[in-house]
This record gives structure tokens, sequence and C-alpha cells, in this order.
């Protein structure tokens, strides 16, 4: 059992900066990034090869930059090229694959043999002893966390706020919204590609298919989180980011051991939890109609003689 | 202050939808003009509204402000010196975020040189307090809220406030008081008539009621098919009434007014 748990807290940590990610651009930007996939890989390959090199904290660092240029390429499609913002994302994802494949020197997957990570040369500190992973993924996901939150309170992240919130008035107070959607969506891609860094170096390899389906299980995690914490501030989402993707590992790491499901039906299910999620207004708007509808007694026309 | 020449603006040229909004219009507008605008449904007063606050730029024509030719200055940029509302009461401000970082947003017009990462200083709040109270409202004491959990007037008075917080060179009031019952909407319009006295901000409004719209400002604009038809001021508004308007329009128009708003109001 305390393998389950230490197992769901590593993956928890090292993939809750997806779902804040998606927080940032699918709440509070209001845009459905769709960046996210290929950004996650992007991450790891570069974090994983810059590794391999010598470099693992250099690796790490260089892998939010990239994620957050492919943010920003998703950001100028959508403000300055009049794309649709789900078709920028798309777009930006499958353009990626090649640039992934590249940065892997146009192999499929890379692994790391007995080279230096961040993992091994914290756990060669001696703190944590077997639960190293734990922390230091927890020190870097919290750190990301509240740095985020910071900004958010900012000026200029009161702006990306706001454009998420109402853009008529953003544009009426000399805001400029391409530009704060364009740091939204280099934040959010920078979190996707620090997370993808991390379970690169993690998992001491990357693979080019690696981050299929991150974004759907990403949002997964966030309205986890939601409906345990409830979604009113900015804090509870960015907490709630963090304590969904645990939750979710957790159900994962059971799965996996008890076999209730077989794993290979784990994205079929997440799958449907989004979307029974994401349509839940609707759906609890219909029974509330189905309700009055059947309440209402049809006139028969047989009482009026 | 204002000065438009000869603007012109269509909708979808070259297709069925094609709609000229605004013809060769031009207007100058004096620096503490407060002025009045009416006119039928699509007489083109919001267009001209739209047309000096960016929302499109013009087909032909310049719009000057302040000496400074904006004709092909981006929106945004304009808000810089261009305060701006709108009937619907919920377009003014960001509902999710709380009173205090609205206001924040607005002030934001002024953060030139102030670092983007600075926050929301306590001298920033206690400034924002004064100027809540001002309102007399009691939102002073609920600057931590959503502004989602306001009333449409308390909404509108905030944006009011968010608007001149910065004095505009101009103010723009497209019908802002037209969604709110009777009393909020004396109570905005009684606030709206201070601020901008008190500031001498340079305003055009656009309003439904004719009485407002001679009893309000200094001058009255009556719009009619892209263009102004009637421009009134001084002396001669003075001794206006009502009916001496509908038949300037008739005269100048050869039409009736028809607002069916205003005709339901009197």
């Amino acid at each position: 059992m305390l393998f389950i748990v230490q197992t769901a807290l590593e993956l928890g940590f090292l993939y809750a900066l997806v779902p804040m990610a998606l927080f940032l651009s699918y709440r509070v930007l209001d845009i459905a990034d769709l960046t996210t996939d290929g950004c996650f890989v992007l991450g790891a390959a570069v974090s994983v090869v810059m590794t391999a090199a010598g470099h693992p904290f250099l690796g790490i660092i260089c892998a939010m930059i990239a994620g957050a240029l492919a943010g920003s390429v998703t950001a100028f499609l959508q403000t300055h090229l009049g794309v649709p913002s789900i078709l920028a994302g798309i777009i930006t994802n499958t353009g990626l694959y090649t640039i992934n494949l590249m940065v892997m020197g146009w192999s499929a997957n890379v692994s790391l043999l007995k080279t230096e990570t961040i993992f091994s040369m914290f756990k060669s500190t001696g703190i944590a002893g077997s639960w190293h992973e734990v922390l230091l993924a927890a020190i870097i996901t919290i750190l990301a966390g509240i740095l985020l939150l910071l900004f958010l309170r900012t000026r200029i992240g009161l702006s990306v706020r706001a454009t998420g919130d109402n853009m008529d008035m953003v544009r009426a107070s000399s805001i400029n919204p391409a530009f704060t959607i364009t740091i939204g969506l280099m934040i959010a891609n920078a979190m996707t590609g620090l997370s993808g860094a991390m379970v690169g170096q993690y998992q001491n390899t990357v693979d080019i298919n690696g981050g299929t389906g991150i974004v759907v299980i990403g949002l997964a995690c966030l309205i986890i989180g939601e409906t345990v914490l409830g979604r009113r501030t900015i804090r509870k989402g960015v907490v709630a980011a963090v304590v969904g993707s645990i939750i979710y590992r957790l159900i994962y790491a059971i799965v996996l051991y008890t076999k209730v499901v077989p794993v290979q039906g784990l994205k079929l299910i997440t799958a449907i939890v989004v979307a029974l999620a994401i349509a839940s207004p609707r759906i609890k708007e219909w029974i509330a109609f189905q309700k009055k509808k059947n309440g209402f007694v049809k006139p028969t026309g047989k009482e009026e003689v | 202050m204002l000065n438009i020449e000869n603007i012109s603006k269509t909708f979808n040229p070259g297709t069925v939808n094609e709609k000229k909004a605004i013809s060769n219009l031009s207007l100058r507008i004096n620096d503490g003009d407060f002025v009045t605008i009416i006119g039928s449904n699509g007489a083109g007063k919001s267009t001209l509204f739209n047309a000096i606050a960016g929302t499109f730029y013009v087909d032909e024509g310049r719009i000057e402000l302040g000496g400074q030719d904006i004709t092909y200055l981006a929106e945004y940029k304009r808000s810089h010196v261009i305060g701006r509302m709108f009937q619907d009461p919920l377009k003014g401000t960001a509902p999710s975020m709380s009173i205090e970082e609205n206001l924040a947003l607005a002030y934001l017009r002024t953060a030139e040189g102030m670092s983007p990462f600075s926050y929301i200083s306590k001298k920033d709040k206690a400034f924002f307090r004064e100027k809540l109270a001002l309102l007399d409202m009691g939102l002073e004491d609920r600057m931590t809220q959503p502004v989602g959990l306001l009333s449409g007037g308390q909404r509108q008075a905030l944006t009011l406030l968010m608007a001149t917080m910065i004095t505009p060179r101009l103010l723009l009031l497209d019908e802002h008081t037209a969604a709110l019952d009777p009393g909020t909407a004396e109570k905005v319009l009684e606030l709206t008539k201070r601020i901008v006295e008190e500031n001498h901000i340079t305003c055009m409004m656009i309003t439904h009621n004719m009485k407002q719209a001679l009893e309000l400002g200094n001058r009255t604009f009556l719009m009619s098919d892209g263009d102004v038809v009637y421009d009134v001021k001084g002396q001669e508004r003075e001794g206006l009434t009502v009916e001496d308007l509908l038949l300037k329009f008739r005269a100048g128009t050869g039409k009736d007014l028809d607002n069916d708003r205003m005709l339901l109001s009197t």
C-alpha cells in the first residue's frame, strides 16, 4: 500500500504542472490550448538530450524555454493570424512532432544510461532517502505553483486574468489582448515543458509518443481537484491542479496494482470522465428540464365539457 | 479637442448585407463639452462611438483627439485617453476578479513607467477605497469580493469609476443607464454628472431619453442615416423642448424620429 501511495505521489507531483498549465490556459485565459501533448514531449526531449550531454539543470531550464516558445507560436497563430484557438494548438502540436524528432536526433526514443540526472544528484545528497524523487518533484512543482500565484497578482498577471474574464473590458482598459494571451500561453507551456523535463529525467527516457493524451489527463486531474476543493479563487485552482493530479495517479496506481480494470482501459475511462465533467452543467440542465416537463399535466380535453 | 473630418464606414461591403453605417460625418467638439446624442435606431450613434474608440478603423476620413491624429491608432492604445461605458453593465468589469483588482486594472492606464510585475500597494488600496466611498454604495467595505456578486447598478457605478479614475480626455457613454431600473439609473446618472463636472471631462453621451438629452450637458446632436443632422448648443438649446426637437428632426430628415425605446420613455 505504501508503495502505491509513494508511486502516486511521485507521478502526481511530476505531472501536476500539466493540469496547472491547463488551469492557466483553460480556466484563467479561457482558451483550450492543445499544444500540450507535443509541448510535453518537447520538454522531455530537450531535458533528456541535454542530460545525456551532461547538463541536467540546464536541460530543465532549456525545456521550459522551449515550451514557452511553442506556446508563443500557438499564441501568434491565434492573435495575429486569426487561426481559431483550438486549431492553433493542433497546428503547433503537429509541427512539434517533427521538431521533437529533430531534438532527439531523428530517433523515436532516447534513453539515459548511467547519466547523472537531477534525481540521482538529489539522491546522493542523502536527504529523504527513498522518498527523494517525491520530495524533489514536490519542491519543483510547489515552487512553480507559488511563482504562478505571485505572477497572477501582479499588474500584468491581473491583465492576463482579465483577458479570459472579460475581453470587452480588456480592450477598453488599454490592455493589448494579443500581448496578454501570448504571455499566458508562454507561461502555461513553459510549465508543461517543465513537467515533461522532470518526467524525462525521472524515467531516464523520452519517447516521441510519450505525450499522447496528456492534455485530457491533465484536464481530468484539474476537474478532479476542482471537484474536491471547489473552484472559486485562483489559489484554489492552483492547489486543485496538484491535488487532482495526485488523486488521479493514486487511482491509476490502484488500478495498475489491483487490475480491477485493465490498464489499457484507463485512457478511455479518463476520456469519459472528462467529457462527463465538462458536460455536467448541460446534463444537469437537461435533467431539470425533463423533471419540469414530466410534472406538467398534459391537457386531455376531456375535463372541459 | 475632438475633431472628426469626413469619416465613413461601410460594413460588409460588396455583400447583400452591405450597410453604410456612417457617411461623411464631420464634427468638432471643444474641450469641456458635454454632448448628448439622440437618433433613430440604426442612425449610427454607437458606430460613431466605436469609430472614435477604435473598435474598427474608418474607411475614409480623419479622427483627431487633443491635436493627435488617432485615425490608425490601435483600440487598446486609444483607451489610454478614452474612457468608455456600455449599456450592458456586464461589459465593463471582470466578474471573477475582486473590486480592487478591477480598479487596479483601470489604474493600469497610468502605469507607464511602473513595473508590470508590481503589486497593488497599500497606497493604491487606500486610493481605491476613497474613490469607492464617493459612490456611496458601501462598496469600499467589499473590496476583496468578486465583482460578479454585485448588482447591475453597482457594476455600472464601478465601471464609471474605472473609466474616470484617471481623468480621460474623452468619455463615451453609450446609453449607460438604459439597462438599469429607474432608481439605480437616476443614481448612476447623478454620479456621472458629478464626476464629469468635477473633473471637467469632455463627454459624449448617447441616450434615448429626449428630456434627458436636453437637460444634461451643453450641446445636443441629432443623428440620422450615419450623420449628424442637427447640432444645437448655447442659447438656442436652452429654450428647446422635446416637441421642438421632434420638429427639427422632421425638418432635417423628412422623417419621424423612430426609436422604439424612445417612444416608450417620456
